[in-house]
C-alpha cells in the first residue's frame, strides 16, 4: 500500500472502488449498466450453449454435446452425487445453474472486451445467496418440519444443557447470518480483489509507459505480471464458482440429513 | 498523503462496494431464475436422458455379448458332443464291417472248400467208374483173346515146328492189328 501511495504522490491514480461503478449505458436508469447487461449476457450464453449441446442427447455425443456433458457431469458427480447423496437429482438443475451462472460471470473478468467480473458487484452474489438460503431452509422445513428444524438448530441433541448458553446463539447465527454472509462475501471479495489487482498492474503499466525510458522498460514487468495474474485469476474464478456451488450443496445436504 | 485522502473521499462520495444496490439484487434474482428455469426445462433432462440411454446401451451391449457368448459355448458343446457321437458311430460301423467282412470271407472259403471237395469226389467217382468199365472190358477181352488163342492152338495141331511158329506169329499179328483197330 505504501508503494501505491508513493506512486500516487507522483501523480498515479491507483484504481479504487470507484472503478467498479458504472454509469448507465443509456438514460439514467440503474437497470442499464454494464454489469446488468453482462448478467443477462451470461444467461443468454449459458442457456444457448447448454440447450444446444443437450438438444440431441445422442448416445455418441458430438464435440459440443461432449463439452456440455463434461461440465454437467462435473457438477453432477463431484458436487451433486458426492455431497448430497442419493437424493441429489432433485437439486441438479439448481446446482448446475448456480455453477454455470457464477462461473461465466466470473470468467467475464478476464474475457477480452468485457473484462469485468460481474460478481464483484455485491448485489449479484447476494441475489444468488438468497436463492441458496431459501432453498436450504425450505428443504429443511419440508424434510423435518418447521418446529423440529428450529429445535435442532437451537438445541443440538446430545449436548450437556449448560453448553446451550453458548451454542444456541452460535448455531442460530450460523444458520441465519454467517452462512449467507460468508457465501456472498467470499465470492464478492475474491472477484473484487482479483479485479483490483489486475487493474493495478495494467493501469500501472500504462502509466509507466508515459514516463522516461527506464519507466517504459519497467512497464514490461508490470504488464507481464498482469498477464500472469490473469491466469491466476482464471484459476480463482473457476475455484470460486466451484466453492459457491459446493457450499450450497453442503447446506442442502445438511438440510436433508436426519441427524445434525 | 493529501492524495490518498482525496482518494478516500472519492471512494466515499461514490457507492461503497460492500453495500448492495437493490436494483442489482433484483436483476440477479431475475436473471438467475430465468437461467434456472431454462436449464431445468431444456438442458438437465436432456443430459440425464443421454446419460441414461448411454448407460442402457453399454449395459445392453454387455448383456447381449454375454448372451452371445453363452450361445456360442452351448453350440460348441453340442457340436463336440455330436462329433464324438459321430466318431463312435463310425467306429462301430467299421467294426461291424470288419466282422461282416470276416464272416463273408469265412463263408466263401467254406463254400469254395465244399465245391472243391464236391468236384474232387465227382472226379474220383468218374475215374472209378471208368476204371471199372476198363477192367470189365479188359476181362471180357482177355477172356475172348485167350479163348481165341486156345482154339487156334487147339485147331491147328502142332505138327511141325514151322506151322507152330507160323500160327503163333499170325496170332500175334492178329492181336496187334486187333489192338490197333481197337485204338
Amino acid at each position: 500500500m505504501s508503494l501505491l501511495l508513493a506512486k500516487a504522490e507522483s501523480g498515479f491514480e491507483p484504481p479504487s472502488a470507484a472503478d467498479f461503478e458504472f454509469q448507465p449505458i443509456f438514460g439514467n436508469s440503474i437497470y442499464f449498466t454494464k454489469p446488468v447487461f453482462m448478467v443477462f449476457l451470461s444467461v443468454l450464453v449459458i442457456s444457448v450453449f447448454f440447450i444446444t449441446s443437450a438438444r440431441k442427447a445422442a448416445i455418441v455425443p458430438s464435440r459440443m454435446q461432449f463439452a456440455g456433458e463434461s461440465v454437467y457431469g462435473f457438477v453432477r458427480k463431484t458436487i451433486g452425487e458426492e455431497v448430497i447423496g442419493p437424493e441429489f437429482m432433485r437439486f441438479m438443475p439448481f446446482l448446475f445453474s448456480l455453477f454455470t451462472f457464477v462461473l461465466v460471470n466470473n470468467l467475464f473478468g478476464i474475457f477480452p472486451l468485457l473484462q469485468f467480473p460481474t460478481m464483484s458487484r455485491i448485489g449479484f452474489p447476494i441475489s444468488i445467496t438468497i436463492c441458496t438460503y431459501l432453498v436450504y431452509h425450505f428443504v429443511s422445513v419440508k424434510h423435518k418440519g418447521l418446529l423440529p428444524y428450529l429445535k435442532e438448530i437451537c438445541f443440538m441433541p446430545g449436548i450437556p444443557k449448560p453448553v446451550y448458553l453458548i451454542l444456541t446463539p452460535v448455531e442460530i447465527a450460523t444458520y441465519f447470518i454467517t452462512r449467507p454472509l460468508t457465501l456472498a462475501m467470499r465470492l464478492f471479495a475474491n472477484m473484487f480483489a482479483g479485479h483490483l489487482l489486475l487493474l493495478i498492474f495494467t493501469l500501472g503499466g500504462e502509466y509507466l509507459l508515459h514516463g522516461g525510458l527506464i519507466f517504459k522498460f519497467m512497464s514490461i514487468f508490470s504488464f507481464s505480471f498482469a498477464i500472469g495474474l490473469t491466469f491466476f485469476e482464471f484459476g480463482i474464478q473457476c475455484l470460486q464458482a466451484y466453492i459457491f456451488t459446493l457450499l450450497s450443496a453442503l447446506y442442502i445436504a445438511g438440510a436433508l440429513a436426519d441427524e445434525h | 498523503m493529501n492524495k490518498s485522502f482525496s482518494i478516500l473521499a472519492a471512494a466515499e462520495s461514490t457507492h461503497s462496494p460492500v453495500v448492495p444496490q437493490p436494483a442489482e439484487i433484483i436483476v440477479g434474482l431475475v436473471a438467475f431464475t430465468i437461467l434456472f428455469l431454462l436449464l431445468r426445462a431444456k438442458a438437465v433432462p436432456k443430459f440425464e436422458a443421454a446419460y441414461k440411454s448411454r448407460t442402457d446401451a453399454i449395459q445392453g451391449g454387455m448383456e447381449r455379448a454375454e448372451k452371445a457368448q453363452l450361445e456360442a459355448e452351448n453350440a460348441l458343446r453340442s457340436y463336440t458332443a455330436q462329433l464324438a457321437e459321430a466318431r463312435g458311430e463310425a467306429q462301430k460301423l467299421r467294426e461291424e464291417a470288419r466282422v461282416e467282412g470276416a464272416e463273408i470271407i469265412e463263408q466263401m472259403r467254406t463254400t469254395a472248400q465244399e465245391e472243391a471237395s464236391r468236384i474232387t469226389t465227382a472226379a474220383r467217382a468218374a475215374i472209378e467208374a471208368e476204371r471199372q468199365q476198363a477192367l470189365n472190358s479188359l476181362v471180357s477181352e482177355v477172356g475172348s483173346i485167350a479163348t481165341a488163342l486156345a482154339s487156334k492152338i487147339v485147331g491147328e495141331s502142332l505138327d511141325d515146328q514151322v506151322r507152330q511158329s507160323r500160327v503163333v506169329e499170325r496170332f500175334l499179328s492178329d492181336l496187334e492189328s486187333n489192338s490197333e483197330a481197337k485204338k
